[in-house]
Parts: structure tokens; C-alpha cells; sequence
């Protein structure tokens, strides 16, 4: 057998056992997902008769699905740069600090371990247009009380500010991982050349951290794209905020499968997310994909 | 020795007969497996009284199953699908539509459970579990809405018993309310919840003493969009919009309502009986319980009634059916109810019971009992968004500013939709 | 950001934590001061779920921060009047293992996907990440139907089947794989190393901080997964943490104090694991080359 193809029987070999749960766990489920989007099921019946795609004409022309998809495209646009721009910025602080690291690195990392049920109760109440902390301080600094979570156009706004709080400790610890990878010797050789601070991380960091920064940006957008628990928890009781102003499409999903047992249009509405995550996902990585030359 | 030995030989054989006897019983005894929702106090009762029952019934073995409140529903629908469940369901009545469409549940037997002895022994409300001329569950226990009021506020604001109609109310409500420097509410009069209750509240009481009948006759239509429907909406979005006696998610989490209340910076709410525990537990003040207000002094009372139910799932075949009907006899009997009105404090499903002078002089049971003969148990096909159709009206005139004609012409057509829906599977 | 700054020359890796390095005063104040302010902001909502958790069930309201009585009577009430203690091993037990299956199976997978060549080696990175997309609410029910066909209901294997592997891990490990130099594996497979040593032995502990980091999200990740185990558990035995505090709401309400008491313990492993992991994560081994 030939060099290559000795590796390629490695290669195969290797994946085989991870390869077979992914296509037994998640892509059989969702091909029976798929599957379902062309019937109609509640869930409970034994009869699910095949309407073709009379569930994916349902969503089209329901006005909160369309909702949904827009709001949830709002979360990846304001949400993602956030948390990016912010986890950056402290894992670059966290290294240039001597000492209290370790200290600090678990601190920023707090939001991101704390159970959703119970941050989300806390941030309801910082958010509180009578009693929260936010508003005070708005106040104290003479600007107007805001209702937040009860006016339509801000209740997006402050469920993502929420979300980039609970992941930028994640994110610190990825650039961290990838801001450490980088070796020493290009730094070297660009201080030789007479570079240094911004130029440094223009030229030098930001190339290397490419890598990083493709998985950040591609896994936030997935992340942030599927939406759900944290909108869940925000706006228990009237689910989706006010007039459905903080829904996304997989909490349109859980409303449709799980609350109105209507597994059709939920499948439906599944099958159209995981279209829209692939050509995004795709087209990132086209996008995000730059050989760096050095 | 010898005697000795021929005792405990005895005694061998008769442990061993015994021992044997239990065995032969344990390979015939049938297990009924019964789901409910967890709490506490239910739990705790129902253990205890499975202990009784099994003692009643040696062949009879019962297993009780609890899961997560908010995710009950989730959890007993998928189940169904596998295959999976207890023969003894515990089910909300408002998904008995669902459930009883999909098969997944049984009708009770005639035999046990006749239909003129439960019309004869429950309270009205129970023809909610009611479909094609069958009953397909049975309650223990049963639940109406009333106006919890904080009698020390009420005292300080010079009031000395609650509203009697929804105008007093309001009024009672303006002086109650309390504001700061900058006009924010910090302790508001009336604790709107729409999503809570108050969207039960309006649809069964405040549309029909307004004038407006909810729903058609034969449920198919929603019909509350007349001038009086739109004049009942106005009412109680006006409490927000233009009178600031109430603030909506004034407390966060979805029973953001009865916390404010228990905090006392709500005056007043208006909630269902199993709130009575919950309440009792926390307030430290000192509070009362009066019926829900009317439109006027002598005008048409109105409330909304729920209730959980024991259904029998498909799943209880042969032998375990014959235990599961005699476990649902056993946990809906009289005796059972009056255990559950003492150690888990809800309103007995029996006449009887219910109908007790003493109770219904209670101070705390008394307005729900009173409110029973007349209680509407909506007939939901899909609770989840008929209720978000409502609220969503009301989110409409306060946040939007919609007429609540305009509103509530919207809520109709779109309840309409999901009730034909429904309706066209049972033509 | 200055070559001094960035830590691990390896001459100097041991040191570069306690050596005070020679930088701008200004500029490192300025850093402690903005990562302070940044941490207050960040912990915030933490202290208040703590300050909540000390608090009893009428002072809950009481619209101070601190408690005016404090008491431990609600950690109390989780840690004996429940079955926390249970919750939290059965968390930890799934939680362990399938951390361990990830950091196996994905960096095996990771490496694979960008070290090896092999026809179809595009396609499977692209099928393995498209399952990313694909919303955990809608594999449930299938999920279920299977558990209950093979008899996973309500067993160890039943909750921790789905996560066994994980897409983000395989993609997290081949984007830090990549930045293997071929050389080194190369030179180590004219050493006469194995492929699955090479793997072992050289891509392994150069891509620790990476492994260490997944590690830490698949242990969260799993922590605190609630839909799923909600869904296979029938037992009180067998209940996760998620699952078991879901227990302290009810239709009358949630009991705050408990939820907030139940949630800080429910931090603290978490947080250890994490301290615990942090240091693999920053004293990486340094690459000596990165190249696309």
C-alpha cells in the first residue's frame, strides 16, 4: 500500500467512531426532522398524514415567524461584534497585567458558569423600569428611565446585551488560547524591524489570531443564530417579549413543537434555520479563509 | 432439641409459605403508574395515600412519577410518541382536547363511573372534561379566581373592605397607588399580570359583564369584538395607559404579579385559589380575600374556573385498567378530597364537600366557593396561543396605542383561525 | 502590545509570571483599572444572586442589595431537604465522562480533518460542522423514540448519548490543529511513530490550551443541558441539576431564595474545574510555526 494511501486508511480509521455518532445522533434525527416538516403531527398522534409543503407556506405566511427570523438576525449583528471586540480586548489586558490573572480570568469567567435561570431573574430586576439599578443610574446621570424589557424596540437590545455578558468570558479564554499560540520569534522579528504596539497587533496578532478568530466568528454566529434559552428565561411570561419583540426562530420552534404540539410547522421552521446557518456558515468561511504570508 | 427444632421447622415452613405466598402475590400484583406535576404538598399526600390505597387493595401496586412544572406538559407529550407513560395521567383541562384527539387517553367507563352520578357529585365546572357525551377525566380538586387584597395598605388609604365593582376598584386602586419624586410607580394599586390570570380575567369575566359573550355558542368563533368587548378592554388598559395605577412585569418572572403582592407593593391582585398556599406562606401582612368586583352593585357575576384532572391514558389495558378505575375512584372520592383541601389547601371538586356552610363562610375559601355555580371553564383547543392572542391585544392599546376595537377585532380573527383550525378535524 | 508582553519564550515561560517585566507605568495601571471596572460590571449580577441566596423568602422583596439578616437556612434547605447532593453527582458523573469522550473523539476527529489527506476530507468537515446547525428541541424526540426502543430511559447512557461527540469540539481542534507545522509530524513519522502516535504524541500536547478549553465548555455545556435530561429522566434518582432546581417552581411561583441557593452551589464546581483548567489553558507549550 502506498504512503497515501496508508494515511488515507488512518484517516478513515480515525474518524470512523466519531463519524458514526454524528450520523446516528444528529443527522438521522434530523433527516426525520426533515421528514416531519412535510406532515402534520402533534405530537401525540398516531396519525401523521403528509401535506407536502403546506407547513412550510404556514410559516412563510406567519407574520411572527418572519419576526423571528429578522430579530434573530439583529441578535448575530449586534451580539457577535460585542462579544468579539470585548473578549479581545480583555484577553489583550489580561496579558499585559503581571498579576491578579488568575484572579481576573475567573472573574470574567463567572457570567458564563452562573445557571440562565437565575441570571436572567437578576438581570430582569437590573432591568426593571421602577426598581433596577440601571435606571437609577440613568437617572442620577440625568438621562431619561427607560423601559427596557417593556418597550418593543429595546427588549432585543437589552436580552443581547445579556447574552455577549454571559459569553465573553467564553470567548476570553478562546483568544486567550489563540493570543498564546502565537510564537514568540514573529514578535521578535517584527521588533527587529522597528514595529511595535499597534502596528504589532495590526501586522503580527491579528494575522495569526485568523485561525481564532474564524472559529469565534463562525461558532458565535451558529450560537447566536439558535437563540434560545437566555430569550426564554428573559420574557418567561410573555414568551418571545412583548408583541413577540425579543423571538427567535428556535424559540418559535418550542413554541410550535412543545407548547402548541404543532411538529410540523416547528419542523418546518427548523429545516428553513439550518438552510440559513449552512449558506451563512459557508460564506463565512469563504470569507474568513486568507492564507497568511509571512 | 428435638421441639426446638420442630418449631423452627415451623417456623421455616411458614416463612417459607409466607414468603412464597408474597411471591405468588408479587408475580400477580399490577403496577399502575400515575404522573403528576411536582409539589410538594401533593406529592407528600398522594404517597400517603397510595400507602392506604395498597393497603386497601394488597394486589394493587402504585407508583407515583413527578416532573418539573413548567415542563409537564413537554414531558407528557413526549412520551407518547415512544410508547412511554403512566396509566394514570394527571393532565391540565385545558389540554384534554389535545390529548383526547390523539387517543392518548381513554374514556372513563361508564360502569364506575356513571355520567348522571359525576353531574350529580361535581361542581358544573366539571363538564370540561366533557367531550363527545363522555367524560375522559375527573378532578380531585378544583380552582376559581378572587380578589387578594392588602387589608394593612387598605386600612392606611382609609378603605375599609375591598370593591365591590370594577369602578370602586379603580378608585380604591388611585389611592392606593403610590408614586416617587418622578411619578414611577413604587406601589401600584391593581398587580396586572395579562399573561398571569388577568387574561382569564378578561375574557370570561370582564367581556361577559361588559356584555360581550366570548366565544359563540358552539365555540367555533371568538365574539368578544363588539363595542362592549372593546369598552371591557378599555377599562383595564386604561389601569396602565392613562390612570398609572398599574404597571405591567411591575415585579420580573411570569408570577412577577403575586410577588409584588406578597412584597406589599401591590395592593391588590386578582389570583386563583392555589395561590391561597403561596400567599399564606409569604405575606407578612395582613391580607384578605373578597369575591372578584362587577360591573355594578347587583350586575351579573362572573368567574373563571380550572381544574387539573386524572385521566386514564390508552396505555392501562386489561387487569391495569381495572386498577388504574379503581385508583382514579380512590384519589377523586370525598374522603380524598377533604384530605386534599387540609393538607394541600385546594377547593374540593365534590358538591358536597364544596357546598360545606363552614367553607363557604371561610374567610379565605369562602369568595371561591361562592363563585362556583356560576365559574367558566373556558374551553381552550390550544391554550398556549389563545392566551398569547389576548395578551398580545392588550400589549397592542398600551404599547401601540391601538384602538381596542381595532385590537380586538385582530384577536378575534386570529383566535378565529386557530379555533377552525381545530373545529374542521371534527365536523 | 509589546514582544515583552506577550507571554512564553520558553527561556522564560516559568518566570514570565513572577518577573516584573519592565513596561510603561501608565499603560499597566490603566489595565488593572479598566479590568476592574470591567470585572465589578461582570460579577455584578452574581453577587446579587448570592447577596438573594442569603436572604430568607420575605426579605427576597425587600428592595435592598444586602442582606439585613442574613442566613444560610436556604443552603441548608438545598443541601438536605433535597436531593441536591444526588443532582449534583449524576451531573458530574455525565458531565466527566462525556468531557472525556469529547476531548478524545474531537481532537482525534480535528486532527484528522486537517493533518491527514484523504479524498472526502472536505465534505465530512462540512457534513460534521453542518450538525452544528441543527437545533437540539428538534433531535429530542427522536432522541426519545430511540432511548425508549433500546432502554436508555432513565440511565446514565440514556442522558449522555447525544453528547458523546460534538461539532463545535471537532471544529475548535482542527482550527488550532492547523497551526501544527507538517515538519514535526514529518519528522516523527521518519522516527517510525505511528499515525495514531503522532497524534498522541506530538499534535496532542501542542494544542493543550485548546483542549483545555474545550474541556471546560463541553463540562459546562453539559452541566447545565436541561431539555434533554429533562426529557429521559422519569426518576427523582436520576435527576440532573438543571432538572432539580426546574423543581423549585411551581404553578405558585418560583421559591427565589432556593433557586438563587441552588444556583450558587451549582457555580462552585464549575468554577474549580475551571481554576483547575485555566492554568492549561494559558502555559501552553508555544508553536514554533503557524501556517494555513
Amino acid at each position: 500500500m502506498s504512503l497515501g494511501a496508508r494515511r488515507a486508511v488512518s484517516a478513515y480509521a480515525f474518524l470512523a467512531l466519531p463519524v458514526a455518532f454524528f450520523v446516528a445522533i444528529r443527522i438521522l434525527p434530523a433527516a426525520q426532522a426533515l421528514f416531519i416538516s412535510l406532515h402534520r403531527w402533534d405530537i401525540v398522534s398516531a396519525e401523521r398524514p403528509f401535506v407536502g409543503a403546506a407547513n412550510f407556506r404556514e410559516i412563510a405566511s406567519d407574520p411572527r415567524f418572519w419576526q423571528a427570523a429578522g430579530n434573530t438576525l439583529r441578535y448575530v449583528l449586534t451580539g457577535i461584534p460585542a462579544q468579539l471586540i470585548l473578549g479581545l480586548g480583555i484577553a489583550i489586558l489580561l496579558r499585559r497585567v503581571a498579576r491578579f490573572r488568575g484572579f481576573f480570568r475567573a472573574l470574567y469567567f463567572i457570567p458564563f458558569v452562573t445557571p440562565i435561570v437565575a441570571a436572567s431573574w437578576v438581570w430582569q430586576w437590573m432591568y426593571s423600569p421602577s426598581f433596577g439599578p440601571l435606571n437609577r443610574m440613568f437617572e442620577a446621570a440625568g438621562l431619561p428611565a427607560q423601559a427596557f424589557l417593556r418597550r418593543p424596540s429595546q427588549a432585543l437590545y437589552a436580552v443581547a446585551a445579556m447574552v455577549v455578558w454571559e459569553y465573553v468570558g467564553f470567548q476570553v479564554v478562546i483568544f486567550l488560547a489563540g493570543l498564546e499560540a502565537i510564537p514568540r520569534v514573529f514578535y521578535e522579528a517584527a521588533e527587529v524591524d522597528g514595529a511595535a504596539g499597534w502596528r504589532l497587533f495590526r501586522h503580527i496578532t491579528l494575522p495569526l489570531l485568523n485561525p481564532t478568530l474564524v472559529f469565534s466568528a463562525v461558532y458565535g454566529t451558529i450560537v447566536y443564530l439558535q437563540l434560545f434559552t437566555q430569550v426564554l428565561n428573559m420574557t418567561f411570561g410573555d414568551q418571545g417579549g412583548p408583541l413577540g419583540s425579543t423571538l427567535t426562530v428556535v424559540l418559535y420552534v418550542y413554541i410550535q413543537g412543545f407548547q402548541r404540539f404543532r411538529m410540523g410547522p416547528a419542523a418546518a421552521a427548523t429545516v428553513a434555520l439550518f438552510a440559513a446557518i449552512l449558506v451563512i456558515t459557508l460564506a463565512q468561511l469563504r470569507f474568513f479563509s486568507r492564507q497568511v504570508e509571512y | 432439641m428435638r421441639r426446638i427444632g420442630g418449631v423452627a421447622l415451623l417456623v421455616c415452613a411458614l416463612a417459607l409459605a409466607a414468603g412464597g405466598a408474597t411471591g405468588i402475590q408479587a408475580q400477580q400484583r399490577v403496577t399502575v403508574t400515575y404522573w403528576q406535576y411536582f409539589f410538594q404538598s401533593k406529592v407528600k399526600l398522594i404517597d400517603a395515600l397510595i400507602a392506604q390505597f395498597e393497603t386497601q387493595n394488597p394486589g394493587i401496586h402504585v407508583v407515583q412519577e413527578t416532573f418539573p412544572y413548567d415542563s409537564y406538559n413537554q414531558k407528557v407529550a413526549s412520551a407518547v410518541p415512544a410508547g412511554q407513560g403512566p396509566d394514570v395521567v394527571n393532565l391540565f383541562y385545558g389540554w384534554l382536547p389535545l390529548y383526547v384527539d390523539s387517543g392518548y387517553l381513554q374514556p372513563l367507563p361508564e360502569d364506575a363511573f356513571p355520567t348522571t352520578q359525576i353531574e350529580r357529585d361535581f361542581v358544573p365546572m366539571v363538564k370540561a372534561a366533557r367531550f363527545g357525551g363522555k367524560y375522559w377525566a375527573l378532578p380531585t380538586a378544583v380552582r376559581t379566581l378572587a380578589l387578594f387584597y392588602n387589608r394593612d395598605l387598605f386600612r392606611k388609604a382609609g378603605l375599609d373592605r375591598a370593591p365591590i365593582t370594577w369602578d370602586e376598584l379603580l378608585a380604591d386602586a388611585k389611592r392606593l397607588t403610590e408614586r416617587d419624586g418622578r411619578g414611577t410607580v413604587t406601589l401600584e394599586g391593581f398587580g396586572i399580570a395579562p399573561n398571569g390570570q388577568d387574561h382569564q380575567l378578561i375574557r370570561e369575566v370582564l367581556f361577559r359583564q361588559w356584555g360581550a359573550a366570548p366565544y359563540s355558542s358552539d365555540g367555533h368563533r371568538a365574539t368578544y369584538n363588539t363595542p362592549q368587548g372593546a369598552e371591557a378592554l378599555r377599562w383595564y388598559t386604561d389601569l396602565v395607559a392613562k390612570h398609572n395605577v398599574a404597571v405591567i412585569d411591575f415585579f420580573p418572572g411570569g408570577n412577577g404579579y403575586r410577588d409584588a403582592f406578597v412584597a406589599g407593593r401591590a395592593a391588590m391582585i386578582v389570583d386563583g385559589s392555589f395561590a391561597i398556599g403561596a400567599i399564606r406562606g409569604s405575606a407578612k401582612f395582613d391580607w384578605g380575600v373578597a369575591t372578584l368586583p362587577r360591573l355594578t352593585a347587583g350586575g351579573t357575576p362572573a368567574n373563571f374556573g380550572s381544574l387539573w384532572v386524572h385521566g386514564l391514558t390508552a396505555r392501562a389495558k386489561g387487569p391495569q385498567r381495572e386498577a388504574a378505575v379503581k385508583f382514579l375512584q380512590f384519589i377523586t372520592s370525598p374522603d380524598t378530597q377533604r384530605l386534599w383541601l387540609q393538607q394541600v389547601g385546594e377547593i374540593p371538586a365534590g358538591k358536597a364537600l364544596a357546598g360545606d356552610p363552614k367553607l363557604e363562610a371561610d374567610p379565605v375559601y369562602g369568595p371561591f366557593i361562592q363563585s362556583l355555580p356560576y365559574a367558566h371553564a373556558t374551553f381552550f383547543v390550544d391554550e398556549t396561543a389563545q392566551r398569547t392572542v389576548l395578551v398580545d391585544a392588550v400589549n397592542e392599546v398600551i404599547l401601540n396605542h391601538k384602538d381596542p376595537k381595532a385590537a380586538l377585532d385582530d384577536a378575534a380573527a386570529r383566535e378565529g383561525k386557530i379555533l377552525g383550525e381545530f373545529w374542521a378535524k371534527h365536523r | 502590545m509589546t514582544a515583552r508582553a506577550a507571554a512564553g519564550a520558553p527561556a522564560v515561560r516559568a518566570a514570565a509570571g513572577r518577573i516584573p517585566l519592565p513596561r510603561r507605568a501608565g499603560g499597566d495601571a490603566l489595565a488593572y483599572l479598566a479590568l476592574a471596572a470591567g470585572g465589578v460590571l461582570v460579577v455584578f449580577p452574581f453577587l446579587w444572586m448570592l447577596a438573594t441566596s442569603l436572604k430568607g423568602p420575605r426579605e427576597i422583596f425587600e428592595l435592598h442589595f444586602w442582606p439585613q439578616a442574613p442566613t444560610l437556612e436556604n443552603f441548608r434547605q438545598v443541601l438536605t431537604a433535597t436531593q441536591f447532593p444526588r443532582w449534583i453527582l449524576n451531573s458530574a458523573a455525565v458531565a466527566v465522562i462525556t468531557t472525556g469522550s469529547v476531548a478524545f473523539f474531537d481532537s482525534l476527529a480535528g486532527y484528522t480533518l486537517t493533518k491527514l489527506r484523504f479524498p472526502g476530507r472536505n465534505v465530512i468537515f462540512v457534513v460534521i460542522l453542518s450538525t452544528l446547525m441543527i437545533p437540539t428541541e428538534m433531535l429530542v424526540i427522536p432522541w426519545y423514540t430511540m432511548s425508549v426502543r433500546f432502554g436508555w430511559i432513565d440511565t446514565y447512557w440514556g442522558i449522555m448519548f447525544p453528547g458523546l461527540t460534538s461539532a463545535f469540539g471537532v471544529f475548535l481542534m482542527r482550527q488550532f490543529m492547523t497551526g501544527i507545522p507538517d515538519e514535526l509530524l514529518d519528522a516523527g513519522r521518519i522516527d517510525g511513530v505511528s499515525e495514531f502516535g503522532l497524534f498522541t504524541r506530538i499534535a496532542l500536547p501542542l494544542v493543550r490550551p485548546a483542549l483545555a478549553a474545550l474541556c471546560i465548555f463541553t463540562f459546562l455545556g453539559n452541566w447545565n443541558a436541561f431539555l434533554w435530561p429533562l426529557i429521559v429522566i422519569q426518576t427523582p434518582a436520576m435527576r440532573t441539576l438543571p432538572v432539580g432546581i426546574a423543581l423549585f417552581s411551581g404553578e405558585a411561583g418560583s421559591a427565589w431564595h432556593l433557586i438563587m441557593a441552588a444556583s450558587t452551589l451549582a457555580v462552585l464546581p464549575v468554577l474549580a474545574v475551571f481554576i483547575v483548567l485555566q492554568r492549561q489553558i494559558i502555559e501552553g507549550v508555544v508553536l514554533t510555526g503557524l501556517r494555513n
